[in-house]
């Protein structure tokens, strides 16, 4: 009897064991196991993803953004930011300066087309009265400042507009914050006239802590993808110069001949 | 006279001379910019001035990042303050617009601006007083020709003494001989070529000779190798089968690696991408065929081969295995399992002079910031190597790169964490 429930304990424990041990293999396997090489792109962007993660999916401590799915000439324009100091990561900044245009776009395009799911988000811990005020300063703006909704041009369902302007959800707060503060620092600009840049400076720290609480907390809609052209201007809202907006199709273009 | 009028008016003597003495060896070779002699600028001149700009690569200077082309703007650091690069553009009031062919060679030649004031060696005069008249007059004409930008020179900032031109003559008495390039009879016309562009235009000796306290290069000929002030990396030796010289290499291999950034087995990575990405790329088969010749027959200058690493103890045994388990994880997917690479894309570290070499900046830039080698028109799409600058900590960085200095024949020396910390203080952010 005894020897029994001993019996079935070890068999149980082995079981567990055998389980844990094939979960670990399974989790730590990927990483482990040296992927052949292979000719393409995700074995030549793998300097990439050491950082923004496998597929460009983001990396978990939140300020390496997701590069999968966002529009292709979005991704094409921040490389060039980097390039030519509208943008400051020294380490960005070093790894592709060796690159031609030619190159940065292809990059851009590769990860632009990459499906690679969203996870969900998580709940946001600010209070209500902030996140309400960030959906508001979010879907409508605030005509009494000249600020204008952020849907206005990141899309109704805020996930970007090819192919320029880039979706806003699937970013953790952290990251969303650091980017508003960046270009109220002066320290993230893009293509003048830089539409981002008037927008944010109308903008309070607390506005901005709000819009990033808001949206990090959003789930993504049924199509994550890009919508293909911007909403129709509602009437009486803000219009505003944008030249990242409105450079060519990266497809058609290189906006700037290799130096 | 008392005694003391006597010393204090040899003195005085002695100082007037020794000034004298530098002004005269700062007034060598002078050119008269009173001469002017008119330029033709056919469009063919341009074409050959816009050619031979891109073997010195002067926009790689003259361009500040982000800005427009040729505008200047750019600070070139050094241990004494920063340079800013001149707008060369033709603009009358801020870039050359006022600038006469001889003004401009003078610049080449002499190293002094418009005025006459002495610039700093920052812009490689010491180089490009090599270059032909014939070459400074092609180079103003393509000059002339861009689209002028009105951007005023930013002023240098350097410290006391080096801001004075005082102390800028002396630095030229000691280090600076202005001479165009004399063509060696014995030689063939080939290595004529290729000694012209690798001393002139290609200005490499400002990378691969070693510098002084006073940031002068003594045997700048010799190409023996040097650290780049600032940037901590290492040119190295052009001279030496230890490090980077080509006596052995076939010269179609030299050529691939200035043209293309690849050779098998090599490639060229951090300040020297950008001089492939940005000047040797757009050199004719021809011109880089002499530059390889040039390079092939450099004298023979090994530093002393370093003592063999000390034999292992038991200590160390623990250290090792954890160093070969980093490099398991962290590089052997891309670099193989025997440091082998894989053809076209990763270099092998087995063998690799590269990682071999007694100086190790280079092999910790890597590590530490990643990178790609140069997009260029015959390797358009390269591989890159992830940075790994967030992930691995100054003792790991030491034991991988130590692993990878002693392992599969290589037989270098060890690294410490502190060597590794050093060159992250100082990465730019």
């Amino acid at each position: 009897m005894k020897k029994t429930w001993f019996e079935a304990l070890a068999r149980r424990m082995a079981a567990l064991f055998l389980m844990g041990c094939s979960l670990l293999l399974a989790g730590v396997g990927p990483a482990l196991a040296a992927a052949p090489f292979e000719d393409s792109m995700a074995q030549r962007t793998l300097a990439c993803t050491a950082c923004h993660g496998p597929q460009g999916r983001a990396a978990p401590d939140g300020y390496y953004p997701r590069l999968a799915g966002k529009p292709a000439g979005y991704l094409y324009n921040q490389l060039l930011n980097f390039r030519e100091g509208r943008r400051h990561y020294g380490l960005m900044t070093q790894l592709i300066a060796p690159l031609s245009d030619a190159y940065l776009l292809e990059m851009a395009q590769y990860f632009s087309n990459l499906e690679v799911p969203y996870p969900a988000p998580l709940p946001s811990p600010a209070p209500a009265g902030v996140l309400r005020l960030g959906r508001q300063l979010v879907m409508q703006g605030d005509a009494s400042r000249k600020l204008p909704a952020c849907v206005q041009c990141h899309g109704q369902a805020m996930t970007g507009v090819a192919p320029n302007i880039p979706g806003l959800l699937g970013l953790p707060r952290d990251y969303l914050n650091a980017q508003l503060g960046a270009w109220k620092a002066g320290q993230r600009r893009a293509h003048a006239p830089d539409c981002m840049k008037e927008v944010v400076e109308r903008m309070s720290l607390e506005d901005i802590n709000a819009v990033a609480s808001w949206v990090a907390a959003q789930p993504l809609p049924a199509d994550t993808h890009p919508v293909a052209s911007l909403p129709a201007l509602a009437p009486g809202s803000i219009d505003i110069a944008c030249a990242s907006a409105g450079l060519a199709a990266p497809d058609t273009a290189p906006t700037k001949a290799q130096k | 006279m008392k005694p003391w009028t006597k010393w204090a008016l040899g003195i005085c003597v002695l100082a007037a001379g020794a000034a004298a003495f530098v002004w005269s060896l700062n007034r060598r070779d002078e050119v008269d910019v009173r001469i002017s002699v008119a330029l033709a600028p056919s469009n063919s001149l341009i074409a050959r001035g816009a050619y031979l700009a891109l073997a010195g690569n002067c926009m790689g200077c003259h361009t500040a990042r982000g800005g427009k082309q040729y505008a200047g703007g750019l600070g070139i650091a050094t241990p004494f303050g920063t340079v800013f690069s001149s707008n060369l553009t033709p603009d009358a009031n801020t870039g050359i617009g006022s600038w006469s062919p001889a003004h401009f060679w003078r610049a080449l030649h002499n190293g002094r601006s418009k005025s006459g004031r002495l610039l700093y060696p920052a812009f490689p005069y010491t180089s490009y007083t090599h270059v032909t008249r014939e070459d400074s007059d092609a180079m103003f004409a393509y000059l002339r020709s861009l689209p002028a930008v009105n951007q005023a020179n930013r002023p240098n900032t350097l410290r006391f003494p080096f801001n004075s031109q005082a102390a800028l003559a002396v630095w030229r008495a000691l280090y600076f001989t202005p001479g165009v390039y004399q063509p060696e009879t014995v030689r063939t016309a080939e290595w004529n070529r290729g000694a012209y562009l690798v001393t002139g235009l290609g200005h490499c000796s400002a990378c691969h000779a070693p510098r002084d306290a006073l940031g002068g290069t003594r045997h700048s000929l010799a190409l023996a190798g040097g650290l780049i002030p600032m940037q901590n990396w290492y040119a190295p030796s052009l001279a030496s089968p230890h490090e980077a010289g080509v006596g052995n290499w076939g010269k179609e291999q030299i050529v691939s690696l200035l043209k293309t950034g690849v050779a098998p087995g090599a490639s060229v990575s951090g300040p020297m991408a950008e001089v492939v990405l940005r000047s040797t790329q757009y050199l004719t088969q021809q011109d880089l065929g002499a530059m390889a010749q040039y390079l092939k027959e450099l004298p023979d200058a090994s530093p002393p081969p370093e003592a063999p690493a000390p034999a292992r103890t038991a200590k160390d045994s623990a250290n090792t295995e954890k160093a070969a388990k980093l490099y398991e994880q962290h590089c052997a997917q891309c670099h193989g399992d025997k440091g082998q690479g894989v053809a076209n894309a990763y270099p092998p570290l087995a063998g690799n002079r590269a990682v071999t070499m007694a100086a190790t900046e280079n092999l910790v830039q890597m590590v530490l910031g990643g990178g790609f080698a140069p997009a260029t028109a015959g390797n358009p799409r390269p591989f890159g190597m992830p940075p790994f600058v967030l992930v691995l900590s100054d003792s790991e960085v030491a034991a991988v790169i130590t692993h990878i200095r002693t392992s599969w024949g290589n037989q270098a020396g060890d690294i410490t964490a502190m060597e590794v910390n050093r060159i992250r203080a100082n990465q730019a952010d």
